[in-house]
């Protein structure tokens, strides 16, 4: 054991928290609401790498985060093509069927109280389902190509992103659509102007759960067989091979790809619904 | 002002079936509107007022005797676009300006872009909202979404306005001014007005005509002629004959809870 890392993880760890004490009492600035979650990161990967360093933790176990980005550097190509089939490819294609497909779902639903009664419980079977189990057998179905991890995704997304539509479409109030019919809209008048607008967080909200699921989704079927290229294909093989450093490097992308997504739709949900209370503040 | 019948309901009933038994909320009533007449429908809540209001607009299908509306049925008046509805509360959409709320309407009738700015223009002038129009709703006070609500219902130049308690939730200052401001409105239109409240004084000072009711069963139990000038200043509301159809309006409401 190195005595002099673990007390300098130590201090580090003390001195970053105190100084985070201190900025978050100051005038809230848009700097200090940027800087703290940056410290807070980067103390946490300070503390990681001595900690890692000073009691002698083995690679195989925790690589040391100095490690996991070399690897990262070193690998990009690697990186950035299995980003491209399992993100690109898997999730994003995934997303857009399974999102668009529920969307359009809900609306019919809505339209039909048969498909209400009929559809909703067939969705809550097929949420129901086990992803694991249902993830080799859409492998088998549709091959090893990323078009089985978009089937895996749109299963994923699509009972979220489904109830949330659903639920959204209900949330005019009944004055509002009073006034539609005293105005003599037609349905689709009413849907554009009054139920879609009304619906928007609702939608978001489905939209920004089926990010996460969709990557999840899309990294999860590739153990269940892919080519030799994705970000779960080298996560299963390079555990076999005890490199884990490239395995945290993949973690790494995942949690990028990930979070960038999220504060993409996030960033458009803003933008929709402006007017929410949730978004005014 | 000619004496054309704009509202005419003969033996008008409606029962909710409820799952306590059915509930009576009009019963057996009779009314005549001519063009160009205020009428205030007041009485306790559950006398059916905001309910015969809803039938004028066909958004409650009566159970028994019949309604015109414009010579019309109720849902052919609503296709024809033959009212302006201002609801309790504002109901502005939030997610649109208050010139596109007020050009609400207007999309949905196909009414040309250019015709469409210039209405809402006018209609803001007519509730005192110039320079509003770029503003959203939840950037107004309750008084100004209240009136850019009026100003929805006024922008497609309906002749009749059903107004359901369009003041209750405002305070009494902002009420004398708006109930001020709709007389001049009524005034400078001359569109006929049905104009549900649970305010004596609001009813007498406003309307031309006076329908009191009474709860369970709802039914008419007084109409009223008010025999005050068109015009009228704030302080009306001080004069003997004010108090007196004031007080006439008082005893139908008693009249009406002394049956129960």
């Amino acid at each position: 054991m190195n005595t002099t890392l673990v007390l300098g993880a130590i201090v580090f760890w003390l001195a970053a928290w105190g100084l985070n004490i201190w900025l978050s009492k100051q005038k809230q600035t848009r700097f200090i609401r940027v800087i703290v979650p940056v410290i807070f990161g980067i103390t946490l990967l300070v503390v990681w790498e001595l900690l890692v360093r000073g009691l002698n933790i083995k690679a195989v176990l925790l690589p040391p985060p100095s490690m996991i980005g070399a690897k990262f550097v070193d690998s990009l190509p690697i990186l950035w093509a299995d980003f491209q089939q399992t993100f690109i490819k898997g999730a994003l294609s995934g997303y857009f069927i399974g999102c668009g497909a529920a969307f359009l779902t809900a609306i019919a639903i809505d339209r039909s109280p048969f498909l209400q009664k009929g559809l909703l419980p067939v969705g809550n079977f097929v949420a129901a389902l086990p992803i694991i189990g249902m993830a080799p057998i859409l492998v088998m179905w549709l091959g090893f190509g990323w078009q089985s991890k978009a089937a895996v995704v749109v299963i994923m997304v699509f009972f979220p992103m489904l109830v949330n539509t659903v639920q959204g479409l209900q949330a005019a109030d009944h004055m509002q659509k009073d006034l539609m019919r005293t105005y003599a809209a037609s349905y689709w008048q009413s849907l554009l102007k009054l139920r879609l607008p009304a619906a928007a967080p609702f939608i978001f909200n489905g939209l920004k759960i089926s990010t996460t699921l969709a990557l999840i989704g899309a990294i999860v079927a590739e153990f269940f067989g892919s080519p030799i290229v994705g970000m779960g294909f080298r996560i299963s093989t390079e555990v076999g091979r005890l490199s884990l450093d490239m395995v945290w490097a993949e973690i790494a992308v995942a949690a990028m790809a990930g979070s960038a997504f999220y504060g993409v739709v996030s960033l458009l949900e803003r933008a929709a619904t402006f007017w929410h209370p949730s978004q005014r503040g | 002002m000619s004496s054309e019948v704009v509202i005419k309901a003969e033996h008008l009933s409606l029962t909710f079936e409820t799952n306590d038994g059915p509930v009576h909320a009009l019963q057996d009533v009779n009314l005549e509107i001519k063009r160009g007449e205020f009428v205030s429908f007041i009485g306790p809540s559950g006398c059916g007022k905001t309910t015969f209001l809803r039938v004028m607009a066909d958004l409650e299908q009566p159970t028994g005797g019949s309604i015109c509306v414009n010579g019309m049925t109720p849902a052919e008046a609503r296709k024809a676009r033959a009212y302006g509805y201002v609801f309790q509360a504002a109901g502005l959409y939030p997610w649109r300006t208050i010139g596109g709320n007020i050009r609400l309407p207007l999309e949905i009738m196909g009414i040309p872009k250019a015709e469409q700015a210039e209405r809402v223009a006018k209609v803001l002038k007519l509730v005192h909202l110039e320079g509003f129009e770029k503003k959203f709703p939840w950037q107004l006070s309750g008084g100004m979404q209240q009136r850019a609500s009026i100003a929805r219902a006024l922008a497609f130049d309906a002749d009749l306005l059903l107004m359901d308690e369009p003041f209750g939730a405002l305070d009494e200052i902002v009420r004398d001014h708006l109930n001020e401001q709709l007389l001049e409105l009524w005034a400078e239109t001359n569109k006929t007005i049905c104009f549900v409240t649970h305010s004596i004084p609001e009813a007498v000072y406003l309307s031309t005509k006076i329908v009191v009711m009474s709860p369970r069963p709802g039914r008419v139990t007084d109409v009223i002629e008010s025999t005050l000038p068109r015009e009228r200043p704030l302080d009306i509301r001080e004069t003997q004959e004010f108090l007196d159809i004031a007080h006439r309006v008082r005893e139908g409401l008693r009249a009406g809870h002394g049956d129960e």
